[in-house]
């Protein structure tokens, strides 16, 4: 596919999530070499809970970051013209890798590892009349002669290939691993400090399962296929970037209004506070979804009034998913404000606040360099606590037609376009499935997260 | 109490300015008028003289805050602003796209929203506040920590699972129910029992955990050992002692929502064809009917308010402390 070069893309929402990643990398940095925070990211690490989450989360976010690096691949050239030209189609290293599932479109429906078709479709009959039958896919299980009597062996044969794969890859991270934390008997009998084995443990059961499903999608399609005959697997992994944005740049919005406003405000208090709690009520006071609602359908018109924008679909939806994520976290930030207002209140009340302001430092010093810091873990507690509710927000959105543009794979979409296929007798049940299986695990997985970041955080809890 | 009342209704004036002011910014400012025509016409194939006919059916073929052309007050009467904004404090909403009133047709699907979201949020108080002191009770053993851990996956699962998983087992493999519809009288009930049971099932995982967290919050007071210490008995200390101490936090939390409920559940009410305000919202944000979306984003937020005021009077109740002076 890139066989002639290809150009690199970056759309804004691809910048603004490697932006994020790095400040993420710079933070921990950080917290590395302050005592107390690396104290409590250890309290965090610790907990076997904590350490499976950050490995779960680590393997979406894996997909997410193969999913933002987008390419336009060179067109082949013509003999003659000098200039390369470019694929209007922006495509992510993810597509690249599974290019298969990506081009194998069948007809329409086909169950999970299927080899026929779900639907009886008119068919040529081996004797040459035709006729009404499940027709033979197209590419799933197209490698098997006789599927009635193959299938069974080859799907045991792909597992257990599969499974042997993924094994091998856990016990080499076993090896890595265990050099790693001082020696691989210490590593599996759960002796090290952090919870070092449960990570393990979890990299493995993804290991496996991550194998077996690579293994078997080489000759199927392993969650079928939807109306329009596109792999499941395909567009949930494609959900899955969708979802990360969602979640985290949305706090790009937040963060800035929240902290900001609710510093000023419980610092300054008078006036300064009465506008900013003025601001928050009326935000606060309309609910969500309408406020969301009303936002998206102005945001729709402007977009579609300006079609000379956007050179590209890609660019057109990215926009699309670049401004829900604006406006979700315009119209989120309200709790989190009023939350640090309260303890900058507190803060601005204590000894060494007072102190300071005794000593002349001006406003500004004293907010970034007293007060932010000690606000810093309800911020973070905050951010991952609203991760898990931004994914799942998505969803819903997207089912009401407010979430993000209807070509863009997403657990909403995919939900939303199943909802109609329940209604087939007999259903169609796996682009649900997998769109619940892959949310109901990044979601899991983000909460028990928010919960072992709260414990290991919030002096409160003990 | 009356003056206090007093106060809080004047507070409440300019946060709903406040409400219609942005709602106003949003829906005309952002986009002239002109730009919603042209979207709702159809952006390619549009003439001058459509998106004129457009705008004065709705009446916002008038300037948006002066009007030069009229005389007198009429000048500040006759134009979008006043009509479209102004007159939402008399909640004169104006007529949707098909050309009915939206007041009305309010007043009408309140009925049915009512009867979803009503027996919804008490059974399902009742739910989540037996199951947090049930989890409470049986604190620091087995049945607390899979209670827990049940409730942190209910609540890892989207709201959309729960239907679209309830109306599948119960109305489609069972056929208990039908699987959407609504009636009146006595046929309502059969209609009724799905959405109000997924609708219980779905809060459950996150509510009793909020609860649970609370009661235990309360369970480790001095004024609890001290009755403990008098042998008063565990479930007489929980539903007391424990239960009473903790309505200030959970008055908090519920009573905001019970105003509210008028506006129905937007997915609920989609998913099962239930005539109320959630599904008109739903389809009126799908037909980008805005007329609508403004009118219920304003009775949004004054229900809200309302609930904060409600939520105040309600701590009078349950904690003879708090007087308003």
């Amino acid at each position: 596919m890139i066989e002639h070069g290809f150009q690199s893309v970056v759309l804004w929402t691809d910048a603004l999530f490697f932006l994020l990643i790095a400040a993420s990398v710079v933070g921990l940095i950080h917290a590395w070499r302050s005592p107390p925070l690396r104290a409590s990211w250890q309290r965090v690490t610790r907990r076997p809970t904590g350490m499976a989450a950050i490995v779960v989360l680590l393997a979406f976010l894996a997909i997410g970051v193969l999913d933002s690096l987008h390419i336009r691949a060179a067109l082949a050239p013509v003999p003659g013209k000098v200039e390369v030209v470019y694929a209007t189609e922006v495509n992510s290293v993810l597509d690249l890798l599974l290019a298969r599932q990506r081009s194998d479109v069948e007809r329409t429906y086909s169950a999970p590892l299927a080899t026929h078709s779900f639907v009886k479709e008119n068919v040529e009959r081996a004797d040459g009349g035709q006729g009404r039958d499940y027709a033979r896919l197209k590419y799933g299980g197209a490698h098997l002669d006789d599927p009635a009597q193959q299938r069974g062996d080859d799907l045991r044969e792909r597992i257990l290939h599969g499974a042997w794969l993924g094994g091998a890859v856990a016990l080499a991270m076993a090896a890595v691993l265990g050099v790693a934390v001082g020696g691989p008997v210490k590593l599996l009998l759960g002796r090290t400090r952090l919870a070092w084995r449960a990570a393990w443990i979890t990299f493995s059961v993804l290991a496996v399962v991550g194998g077996i499903v690579f293994s078997l999608a080489q000759g199927y399609h392993v969650f079928g296929t939807d109306k329009v005959g596109q792999d499941v697997l395909y567009l949930t992994l494609k959900s899955v970037r969708t979802a990360l944005m969602i979640g985290t740049l949305t706090t790009l919005v937040t963060l800035p209004l929240a902290i900001g406003l609710g510093i000023l405000a419980g610092y300054f208090g008078g006036w300064v506070d009465d506008v900013i709690q003025y601001l928050y009520t009326v935000l606060n006071s309309i609910p969500g979804v309408l406020l969301i609602a009303a936002a998206v359908l102005m945001m729709q018109v402007f977009i579609e009034l300006h079609p000379e924008w956007f050179s590209t679909a890609a660019e057109r939806s990215d926009a699309r998913l670049l401004a829900l994520c604006v406006i979700l976290g315009m119209t989120s930030w309200t709790g989190l404000c009023r939350l640090l207002r309260g303890e900058t209140l507190k803060l601005r009340e204590l000894e060494y606040v007072q102190a300071a302001r005794a000593f002349g430092v001006p406003p500004l010093r004293i907010l970034l360099r007293h007060v932010l810091p000690n606000l810093m873990h309800i911020v973070l507690i905050a951010l991952v606590m609203d991760f898990s509710g931004l994914v799942l927000a998505e969803a819903v959105l997207s089912y009401v037609g407010i979430g993000v543009d209807s070509n863009m794979a997403s657990f909403g979409t995919m939900i939303n376009a199943a909802r109609m296929e329940l209604a087939r007798d007999p259903m169609v049940w796996w682009s649900l499935a997998a769109a619940f299986v892959f949310m109901f695990v990044l979601v899991l997985a983000a909460n028990l997260l928010a919960d072992v970041v709260r414990d290991a955080f919030d002096p409160r809890a003990s | 109490m009356f003056a206090y009342l007093v106060r809080r209704l004047a507070y409440a004036l300019p946060i709903l300015i406040g409400v219609n002011l942005i709602t106003f910014a949003l829906f005309f400012v952002v986009n002239t008028p002109d730009d919603m025509a042209r979207m709702q016409l159809g952006v390619k194939r549009v003439t001058p003289e459509a998106i004129e006919r457009w705008k004065a059916e709705r009446g916002y073929d008038k300037p948006l805050f002066v009007n030069s052309a009229a005389a007198g007050a009429q000048q500040l009467t006759d134009t979008i602003f006043f009509d479209k904004s102004i007159r939402m404090f008399a909640f004169d909403f104006g007529r949707a796209d098909d050309g009915r009133d939206i007041a009305r047709e309010i007043a009408t699907r309140m009925g049915p929203s009512l009867a979803i979201a009503l027996p919804t949020f008490i059974l399902g108080l009742f739910v989540t506040v037996s199951f947090g002191l049930m989890l409470v009770f049986f604190r620091a053993t087995a049945i607390d920590f899979w209670g827990v851990v049940l409730c942190v996956a209910m609540m890892s699962i989207s709201s959309l699972f729960y239907i679209i998983g309830g109306q599948w087992l119960v109305s489609k493999v069972w056929h208990l129910v039908p699987i959407s519809g609504y009636g009146g009288g006595l046929d309502a009930p059969r209609f009724l029992i799905l959405p109000v049971l997924l609708g219980i099932i779905g809060g459950i995982g996150s509510s009793t955990r909020w609860y649970r967290t609370i009661f235990l919050e309360e369970i480790s007071r001095d004024y609890v050992r001290t009755a403990r210490a008098k042998g008063v008995s565990e479930l007489v200390v929980l539903f007391r002692h424990v239960l009473k101490n903790a309505m200030i936090p959970i008055l908090t939390g519920v009573v905001v929502v019970i105003p509210l409920l008028f506006m129905g559940s937007l997915i609920i009410e989609s998913f099962f064809g239930i005539p109320g305000l959630g599904s008109y919202t739903i389809d009126a944000i799908q037909s980008q009917d805005f007329a609508v979306v403004r009118a219920m984003v304003f009775i949004g937020s004054v229900l809200y308010i309302v609930g904060l005021i409600l939520t105040d009077l309600s701590y009078t109740l349950v904690d003879p402390r708090v007087r308003f002076e």
